[in-house]
């Protein structure tokens, strides 16, 4: 009897061991499985995948990770373990997408999108490939090709409230063109006893948007680049003055209070109660204000201009992508779906249900006028991942928090340019004398 | 004298051989898990502090110590543990004393104690994150609550953006953590004091001994083991706080109220710096390992006095 029992624990043990083994990806005959973590796309994902099956008769299945920090927890911790499902997506800088490439998890796709004369190729925005292409070359020596599929493009611009402009006696067709404009449009809207201006700069990623909008309009893109490769020093009088604008901001008190630490959340829902007269907010907002708030009544105007010597610039390229896992038994379906999911049926059901931009052509006519306004600012679009070199990370978030320190009146601008320059030498000794 | 058994036939195995084997076999999964789980992260830890590795990639890089000499040399670093500490400090004094007084005035059947009880021990069961968004709702600055209440009361001087102020920021965040914690050490402190027998209170005040009295000479002596439990799980949880600092400031201004778990989550997925935030864990952890041993010496020692 004991014997009997202690071969069954024994049986079970090793079963139970060797299912462990098994990953996500692994049995060929299951469903496409989707990882992603647009929470305001979940039910779109869901109605998409019922006409993927009706069609094809090939299931596919969407699973919600939110928010995108415990996302990409769950995507890095299932690469570390080869657990990834068959479609995923990286949230982060070039670095992060070709450390996956690298580790061999994202599947190129760019044979798939050149085949036919390059029809799936030909479908997209180039601005919305050029984020998921690594070229020839480039700096992380992965081999070149497409490694991401864009499901829709983003730019982040200026929104202002239509109703609040005319209270505070603005043209509200005749949104700030310049920064001088801004500001004092702003300080026209504080003498309400409204908030000029709010945006979620507790989310470093924002402030870190515009600081690049306006270090660009100042003192244009090759100079940018250079400050990165470390030829030219944050404390180049032009980099003080892209400080020196956030001290203006802060000195004018057209901010809303606590500005520096508010989420986005926090930021999205002033503006759409009608608490506040601008914000600095990314296209997706279209759909957010929309569910706050139907009736809010507002428009789409670019960074405004600092100076004519170099062309202003708005923020703006790839907004979701996402990656076929090259080690999937299912990658070919996988493929399939992306190609089914970026055609001009399904982008104009994600266009009209979830408000978000198209990653391909052909489609913007049937946006909203104001998701047009969004769509207009990819023309004068920047993004890092096209650039040939981004800063580092630790140089980005000193100057986050440089900004932040500006703003509440903690640094003067020189401060803070002295500040992230000494990040900066920190780096580039790091980089020149690895360890 | 036992018979000889023939050369062929083989040597049975002891019954307490099976019974012991069979015991083995139940605990076995608990053991694969606790090496699975508990001891393989553990030390794997260690190793990956001494690599530079970004967490995915297959290039990496040994760099022996030299990520705990980094360590040393960052401010950043020494400043969140310095915020930490700060909020620990409020917690183990002011959020105990609270926790300590109301567990002592629920101790003494006071009418609806039942109902106190569930409601103090609310918040700690609340979402770290929900609680977060809720206490932005009453810090903020333009249209917050408190500033609100302020204003109506004529304070109008010191409404403020809490959480943005950099001399306000860490404080109203410690605030918020005490709220939220207050009721466990309230619960574990009402279990210590209700374990305490009552005829000492009784034969106490027969001798004529006053309140305050019998809770110095009674009550307090009687707690120590339960002080130095809720002394530690304080130092422990409140060192280790990020939720609430994720949802209410995101450790700024600045760096104003970033604590060693945003540090660490800012160089492992910010920064990609695997082995770097590893390495912070290991130091992390020596350090409150360090604190808890320390808590519990001086308090075994006070206890002896």
């Amino acid at each position: 009897m004991k014997k009997g029992l202690a071969g069954i624990l024994l049986a079970s043990l090793v079963f139970t061991g060797t299912s462990c083994n098994k990953s996500d990806a692994g049995d060929a005959k299951g469903p496409v499985t989707i990882w992603h973590w647009m929470s305001d796309r979940e039910d779109a994902f869901k109605e998409l995948a019922d006409r993927y099956k009706a069609q094809t008769g090939k299931e596919v299945r969407f699973e919600l990770y939110a928010p995108s920090e415990a996302y990409m927890q769950k995507v890095r911790a299932s690469g570390q373990t080869t657990t990834l499902p068959d479609i995923f997506g990286v949230l982060g800088e070039s670095r992060d997408i070709a450390s996956f490439i690298e580790a061999g998890h994202i599947l190129n796709v760019q044979p798939e999108m050149d085949k036919d004369g390059g029809v799936w190729r030909k479908r997209f925005y180039p601005e919305a490939l050029e984020g998921n292409e690594f070229k020839a070359g480039n700096r992380f020596n992965i081999p070149p090709g497409i490694y991401g599929v864009p499901i829709d493009v983003t730019t982040i611009q200026f929104i202002y409230n239509k109703g609040i402009f005319r209270r505070a006696g603005i043209d509200p067709n005749k949104p700030p063109e310049t920064w001088d404009e801004f500001i004092v449009d702003g300080k026209k809207i504080a003498k309400l006893g409204i908030p000029g201006f709010v945006s979620g700069w507790g989310d470093l990623w924002l402030i870190e948007c515009l600081a690049d909008n306006l270090a660009f309009n100042i003192m244009g893109q090759d100079k940018v680049i250079a400050t990165y490769r470390g030829t030219v020093p944050y404390t180049d009088p032009d980099w003080v003055k892209v400080f020196s604008l956030f001290d203006e901001l802060g000195k004018s008190k057209i901010l809303a209070e606590g500005v520096v630490t508010m989420i986005n959340k926090s930021a999205e829902q002033l503006f759409s109660n009608e608490r506040a007269g601008m914000a600095f907010n990314g296209s997706w907002a279209v759909n957010v204000y929309s569910g706050m708030n139907p009736s809010l009544d507002y428009g789409v105007f670019p960074t405004p201009r600092v100076t004519d010597k170099h062309p202003r610039v708005v923020w703006g390229g790839p907004g979701s992508s996402l990656m076929v896992n090259a080690k999937s038994p299912r990658a070919q379906e996988a493929v399939l779906f992306l190609k089914w999911l970026t055609d001009g049926p399904q982008q104009k059901y994600l266009v009209t249900s979830t408000k978000n931009l198209p990653s391909i052509e052909g489609v913007s006519q049937d946006i909203p006028a104001v998701l047009a306004k969004f769509a207009d600012g990819m023309k004068i679009s920047v993004h890092p991942s096209r650039l040939p070199i981004t800063e580092t990370s630790p140089v980005i978030e000193r100057f986050d928090k440089a900004i932040q320190s500006i703003i509440i009146g903690e640094k003067t601008p020189q401060e803070a340019a002295e500040d992230v320059e000494s990040a900066k030498k920190e780096e580039l000794a790091k980089a020149a004398n690895p360890q | 004298m036992s018979a000889e058994l023939p050369p062929s036939t083989p040597l049975p195995i002891p019954k307490s051989f099976w019974d012991n084997f069979t015991s083995g076999l139940f605990v076995m999964p608990a053991v694969a898990m606790f090496f699975t789980f508990s001891l393989y992260p553990f030390f794997n830890v260690f190793y990956l502090s001494a690599l530079e590795w970004d967490g995915i990639s297959t290039l990496r890089r040994f760099v022996h110590f030299s990520n705990y000499i980094e360590i040393f040399h960052d401010k950043i670093w020494w400043l969140s543990m310095g915020n930490a500490a700060y909020v620990t400090l409020l917690a183990l004094t002011l959020q105990n004393a609270l926790a300590l007084a109301l567990a002592w005035l629920v101790d003494r059947d006071i009418k609806g104690g039942q109902v106190y009880r569930s409601i103090f021990f609310l918040p700690p069961i609340l979402s770290g994150i929900v609680v977060g968004l809720i206490w932005n709702w009453i810090y903020m600055g333009n249209y917050g609550l408190l500033n609100y209440f302020l204003k109506a009361i004529g304070l109008d001087a010191l409404a403020r953006a809490w959480l943005a102020d950099p001399d306000t920021a860490l404080t109203s965040m410690a605030v918020v953590h005490m709220w939220k914690g207050f009721g466990w050490g309230f619960i574990i402190l009402l279990a210590g004091l209700q374990g305490i027998p009552r005829e000492l209170y009784e034969s106490a005040r027969v001798d004529g001994a006053g309140e305050l009295h019998i809770f110095w000479k009674i009550t307090v002596p009687l707690m120590i083991p339960v002080f130095i439990l809720v002394s530690v799980l304080t130092i422990l949880g409140t060192m280790q706080i990020y939720d609430l600092v994720v949802a209410t400031t995101g450790g700024g201004p600045g760096y104003h109220t970033e604590v060693p778990m945003t540090r660490i989550i800012a160089k492992m997925l910010g920064s990609a710096r695997f082995g770097y935030a590893c390495s912070m864990g290991v130091v992390f952890g020596a350090i409150l390992l360090t604190l808890s041993l320390l808590q519990i010496q001086i308090s075994k020692r006070s206890r002896v006095d």
